[in-house]
């Protein structure tokens, strides 16, 4: 039997092996410092980054490889949306660096969960079979879970927690479950074979559908769109705000990549019967978030609920990518999906880093009108807050207009003149909150006029955070040909 | 002679009793976590069903997986509800409700 065993392949998988040789490292070298000495724990856990990084790009050569027995892929898509999770991990990390410290989070813990979660979610976009879905969206949250909970000692956070883990594993429960269906329909758990073999005709179509309805539903949690979308404005408003920031971000990589593994790559030829479960869900998160916003007056709240709309725009463009069986726009429909997710990413991280730069020892800059007279106290930062926000509207010209252009012109290249009407109407009626925020940095008198410090490291990069949503604004095609080359080079 | 499909009808009633437990119960945590156990034990019953029946043994490696993972999962549940209890003095559901709006 174990004459039979052959060594599989590195290569493809060289970043995440990097990354678990670096956790375990990162894991040791903090048992031996000191609290004075935990920025060799952050220079380390950004170094490790960095090398995964330079890692991805060196061997990325845009063939799409198969390895340990067809579990992973290894390809030109994979690679765009790990350097992309980079990118947005080592932002996180600096922006949260200063709020942690202040509220003595800044242990060896944080560092590691957060390695541990990046892990998973290249696992995730990595995978091309179930069960490498399965342990990289574990890996996730499990970290997730435990990092929503790492401040013990308060109720909020571990309320939080709960309510995440609760739902969190009920989520994991309903994609198992369509998992075991699928599996007992194709014979298969390669997502390729699971293609062919519904090409094939040979799955049985009834257990087939009834597992598909139990996989949305299971995307549908990690994504955050309605109706499963009950966890997103508690974890939100209940974690710390570095945690926040890193939940509202880097996971809405992977999760996009999962649905596109899932539901593209493997059940395409089923794509009439989810095309129309994800239309539901997009009209219904689009209509809820704007409108559920509006009432919020916590600021990591209404994000939150900002971020259920989002991802049902990125919903719009996931089910206009066949038409009537005509799989011609799938290249551009999923490419303004990806569009769509690297500009709210970018999005995300800048407006929490925004809560995070106002917040300080014992103050949580989170109500809304903690933002009142900002541009009093700090036009620079006034000016990038105003550029993200309308950015999030949808204002031309900004990279959030783009990403809903593309993704509504998508919609009514498919046919769905109706749905992106409605995405219109609510996305005007979203304009509201996000305006709010501008009325209240430049209109009202300041509530708090302590002086805004943050380290230069933070300030620069959540300033380059603002340009790029503005510059990527005015040249869209920058990161739009990269998606529908990546997507290209990988369908 | 137990077929297919009975297996997968006890699946199903595994699953519909986690799920239920997961909404209907308003009282304890831990039940909670129990109902969460229940619905990945009846995702393994449906694996090693089909993994059987397709004559595929893929489907019980899985199983391992899954039983590996929901063990994981019952760990970190278990210490975020000490954590909570600490900070509350409780494991009621219905106390649960200070994040709202």
């Amino acid at each position: 039997m174990l004459a039979n065993f052959v060594v599989p392949d590195l290569y493809p998988a060289a970043p995440e092996l990097f990354l678990a040789l670096m956790i375990c490292v990162i894991l040791l070298v903090d048992l031996f410092l000191g609290q004075a000495q935990r920025w060799i724990t952050a220079l380390l856990t950004v170094t490790t980054l960095l090398g995964c990084a330079a890692i991805t790009y060196n061997t990325m050569d845009g063939q799409s490889v198969l390895t340990f027995s067809d579990m992973f892929i290894d390809d030109l898509l994979a690679d765009f949306l790990k350097l992309m999770l980079y990118v947005s991990v080592i932002a996180v990390l600096v922006y949260s660096r200063d709020y942690l410290k202040a509220r003595g989070l800044d242990r060896g813990e944080y560092y590691v969960l957060l390695l541990c979660a990046t892990l998973g979610m290249m696992v995730m976009i990595s995978a091309a079979h179930l069960l490498s879905v399965y342990i990289g969206l574990e890996l996730l949250s499990l970290s997730l879970y435990a990092l929503v909970a790492i401040d013990r000692d308060s109720p909020r956070a571990t309320e939080a927690a709960m309510k995440y883990f609760v739902l969190g594993a009920l989520a994991s429960g309903l994609l198992l479950y369509g998992m075991s269906m699928i599996y007992g329909a194709t014979a298969t758990l390669q997502i390729g074979g699971i293609a062919q073999a519904i090409v094939a005709g040979s799955a049985n179509k009834t257990v087939l559908v009834f597992g598909l309805v139990f996989l949305v539903s299971g995307i549908a949690f990690k994504l955050g769109a309605v109706p499963f979308h009950m966890w997103i404005p508690d974890v939100y408003h209940g974690a710390p705000t570095a945690i926040t920031l890193f939940i509202g971000s880097a996971p809405k990589i992977a999760a996009f990549a999962m649905a596109l593994r899932l539901l593209v790559y493997g059940l395409f030829p089923l794509a009439h019967h989810w095309q129309v479960m994800l239309m539901i869900m997009a009209v219904l998160s689009i209509g809820l978030g704007n409108l559920a916003a509006i009432a919020q007056t916590n600021i990591k709240r209404m994000l939150a609920y900002s971020a259920i709309s989002h991802m049902g725009f990125m919903l719009l463009a996931l089910m206009s990518g066949i038409v009537g069986g005509d799989p011609s726009y799938m290249i551009p429909a999923y490419s303004a999906a990806m569009y769509y997710v690297v500009a709210y990413v970018l999005m995300s991280l800048g407006s929490f880093g925004m809560v995070l730069l106002l917040s300080r020892a014992g103050y949580e800059a989170e109500n809304l009108e903690d933002f009142k007279g900002l541009n009093r106290r700090s036009p620079w930062f006034a000016a990038v807050m105003m550029v993200l926000m309308f950015s999030m509207a949808g204002i031309p010209f900004f990279i959030g207009f783009f990403a809903k252009f593309s993704v509504l012109l998508m919609a009514v290249n498919a046919g769905y003149i109706v749905v992106a009407v409605i995405a219109v109407m609510f996305s005007l009626v979203g304009a509201f909150y996000y305006l709010r925020v501008v009325k209240l940095m430049y209109f009202d008198a300041p509530t708090d006029a302590a002086p805004i410090v943050a380290p230069l490291d933070m300030r620069v990069l959540l300033s380059a955070n603002g340009i790029a949503v503005a510059l990527f604004g005015i040249f869209p095609q920058a990161i739009m040909s990269l998606c529908a080359y990546a997507l290209v080079r990988s369908m | 002679m137990l077929s297919l499909s009975h297996y997968l009808i006890l699946g199903a009633i595994l699953f519909a009793i986690g799920i239920v437990g997961v909404f209907l119960n308003r009282k304890n945590l831990i039940v909670l976590l129990m109902a969460i156990e229940l619905i990945l034990l009846a995702v393994n019953m449906n694996f090693v069903a089909f993994s059987y029946y397709l004559n595929d043994p893929a489907g019980q490696i899985f199983v391992f997986f899954i039983l590996t993972v929901a063990a994981a999962e019952s760990a970190i549940g278990l210490a975020i509800l000490v954590v909570l209890f600490r900070n509350l003095s409780t494991i009621h559901v219905d106390d649960l409700d200070s994040l709202k709006g």
